[in-house]
């Protein structure tokens, strides 16, 4: 496919095609958040930011979905049954939708459509209506390590198109058919556009100075890993506020609850985070996980021991770095992997 | 596509009250609708989650072995929000089920062998259904000698009754029934089952074992198996975590890389020394 390019005065002409078939999404202030935001033609884009404070992952994983309903009325021979909440009526594009957002949809999706006999359908339904256009990262934050973690600034997977910002234009690069056709009006780029996103690549990826090292973590065993010395003090400052699991765009665990008014009854899930003590605990009163210690190893073995062997490979972690600069204690995730590679017994 | 979240409709056929301290009920639940009945296709060893909507759903061993039937029996302990409520509701009434979740027994990989069954408490259910399965008409002959000994504190405590006594009758089976201290008029084995299973000293010859049972009855039982020379992978053993979604997915069941919930609960002994003890 070839890379396409469009100045940048003419951004409302894309936004208009793309709103045609889609609701159109993208990162925008809000104060001094960044928040991701309905767009609607004549809107301006932002284009300088680092990234959106939340993840995108409430667009294909809200934090409160309802998943079925039912009549609350025990006599009426209609009650009682559960049926389930339709899917997405229509079509949403996701705009500048940074590459390591996208990576995590794709790392997600090894998680609700493992099985094909128990495809997490509400997953599904928003994920195959919901198409991705990237930004690329031309000023990654201090936080970023996207590098070492199988992904990057200008990272294509995952993605329909790759916007490249180059000053007065923007690279346009369609990365799959649908990106293709939605981008079919606009012009070919030059090679000077394609050289100049290469450069900002290579120039974007050598800011991130500061990554993760997993060689080790990989070769030991899962009861190695498991009992290595420096889950002793990781967990130390944690308070288990949980924020790292609500802010990451790959921490996908949650709880379901019913809840009723009246006669209408619901079914939600909403997200949970494995920090929480009664994720775990057991109506007996056992709790497998019952200490702090127990719970901050589980978050980090479960992205970058657990999660590689369950999913080919694949870490629960695209490099974001939101965990680190939201974390209420400091704790960098970074340091975290990089104790965890250490050599045992040195 | 399949909605895994979505509940079969069922309805009540029967409630009995399992134990004498009234804290067990057994229930036996009908499909409202037959396709519904049909795509509910288990074997021994897996569960579903009980769905009562407005409380939620708890996950429960299948207690009933398809080789019986269309219905669904659940042995429920009352203990939390959901099995409360269920303990309260009547034959009729309308509620969910959603499975079969889990994967079962190995019963294909224990053809031709021996098997040994070690049941603890309520945790018998599951072994409940494999019995029912293996001494099927269908079944019986694909297996060799089998051995089973279940235990519970007093003979009112124990599941099953008229179901154990079929199986103490029957030449195919060595049952030994146990409570843990003699009362008047009991006249079968007394004694904890890590005792009961040191006198019968199942061989591990060609065999294989299903244990299920109170974390404490597991601990005592392993050295008597170490000492007849069981190896991990002759010893099969059932996991409970909490749980919700039943389909790997929701995050909290995991024991090291594995989903109680998806990959067990079936474990043998072998794989669960190579995880950490998060159960």
């Amino acid at each position: 496919m070839a890379d396409k390019r469009i100045n940048k005065a003419e951004l409302p002409k894309l936004l208009e095609r793309l709103a045609q078939e889609h609701e159109v999404f993208a990162p925008a202030r809000d104060g001094s958040a960044m928040v991701w935001s309905r767009v609607e033609p004549g809107d301006v884009l932002e284009l300088e930011f680092t990234n959106t404070d939340l993840s995108p992952k409430g667009f294909l994983f809200p934090q409160t979905e309802r998943l079925m309903h039912f009549k609350n009325d025990p006599e009426d021979p209609e009650g009682m049954i559960m049926e389930a909440e339709p899917g997405l009526p229509g079509k949403r594009l996701l705009l500048n939708i940074r590459p390591c957002d996208a990576k995590a949809f794709k790392v997600l999706d090894k998680v609700f459509e493992r099985d094909e006999e128990a495809t997490d359908v509400y997953w599904k339904d928003k994920r195959d209506k919901t198409v991705l256009f990237g930004l690329a990262c031309k000023d990654p934050c201090p936080t970023c390590f996207c590098t070492t973690v199988n992904c990057g600034p200008h990272f294509e997977e995952g993605l329909d198109a790759l916007l490249v910002d180059l000053g007065d234009r923007l690279l346009v690069r369609p990365l799959s058919e649908t990106g293709e056709r939605l981008t079919a009006d606009l012009e070919e780029a030059g090679q000077e556009d394609t050289e100049a996103a290469t450069a900002q690549k290579e120039e974007a990826e050598a800011a991130i100075t500061r990554g993760v090292s997993m060689e080790n973590i990989e070769a030991r065993n899962v009861l190695e890993e498991y009992e290595h010395p420096c889950f002793d003090r990781i967990f130390e400052p944690c308070i288990n506020c949980g924020t790292c699991t609500y802010y990451c765009p790959t921490c996908h665990c949650f709880d379901i609850q019913d809840e009723t008014q009246g006669e209408l009854g619901k079914r939600y899930r909403t997200w949970d985070t494995c920090m929480s003590w009664l994720f775990t605990h057991h109506t007996s009163g056992h709790n497998p996980r019952g200490t702090k210690k127990d719970r901050v190893r589980q978050r980090f073995m479960h992205k970058f021991k657990y999660m590689p062997i369950k999913l080919e490979g694949s870490i629960g972690c695209v490099g974001c770095g939101r965990c680190t600069s939201k974390c209420p204690v400091n704790i960098d995730v970074r340091s975290v992997v990089n104790s965890m590679n250490e050599q045992i017994g040195e | 596509m399949k909605n895994p979240y979505l509940p079969y409709p069922v309805r009540i056929r029967k409630v009995e009250i399992a134990t004498e301290d009234r804290s067990l009920r057994t229930f036996e639940l009908e499909f409202l609708n037959r396709e519904d009945a049909e795509a509910f296709d288990y074997l021994p060893g897996q569960f579903a989650e009980l769905s009562v909507p407005g409380y939620g759903e708890a996950p429960i061993g299948i207690a009933s072995s398809p080789t019986e039937g269309e219905h669904l029996t659940f042995t429920v302990s009352k203990a939390g929000l959901v099995t409360s409520k269920l303990h309260s509701m009547k034959e009729g009434d309308i509620m969910g089920v959603r499975g079969p979740l889990g994967k079962p027994y190995p019963l294909k990989d224990m053809e031709g062998k021996n098997i040994v069954i070690l049941a603890g408490g309520y945790a018998v259910t599951t072994l409940r259904s494999t019995m029912v399965w293996l001494l099927h008409p269908d079944n019986r002959d694909s297996y060799g000698e089998i051995t089973f000994v279940y235990g519970a504190r007093t003979p009112g405590m124990l599941l099953y009754k008229d179901t154990l006594e079929e199986w103490d009758q029957r030449s195919d089976v060595n049952t030994y029934i146990t409570i843990d201290n003699h009362v008047e008029g009991w006249d079968k084995y007394v004694g904890f089952v890590p005792q009961i299973a040191e006198e019968v000293a199942p061989s591990p010859e060609n065999a294989v074992a299903l244990i299920c049972g109170p974390p404490i009855m597991i601990k005592f039982t392993q050295p008597v198996l170490d000492k007849c020379g069981w190896t991990g992978d002759q010893i099969i053993m059932s996991l409970e975590n909490r749980m919700k979604c039943g389909i790997g997915i929701c995050g909290r069941c995991n024991v090291g890389p594995y989903y109680v919930c998806k990959d067990g609960p079936v474990f043998t002994k072998a794989q669960l020394d190579e995880l950490p003890k998060e159960y």
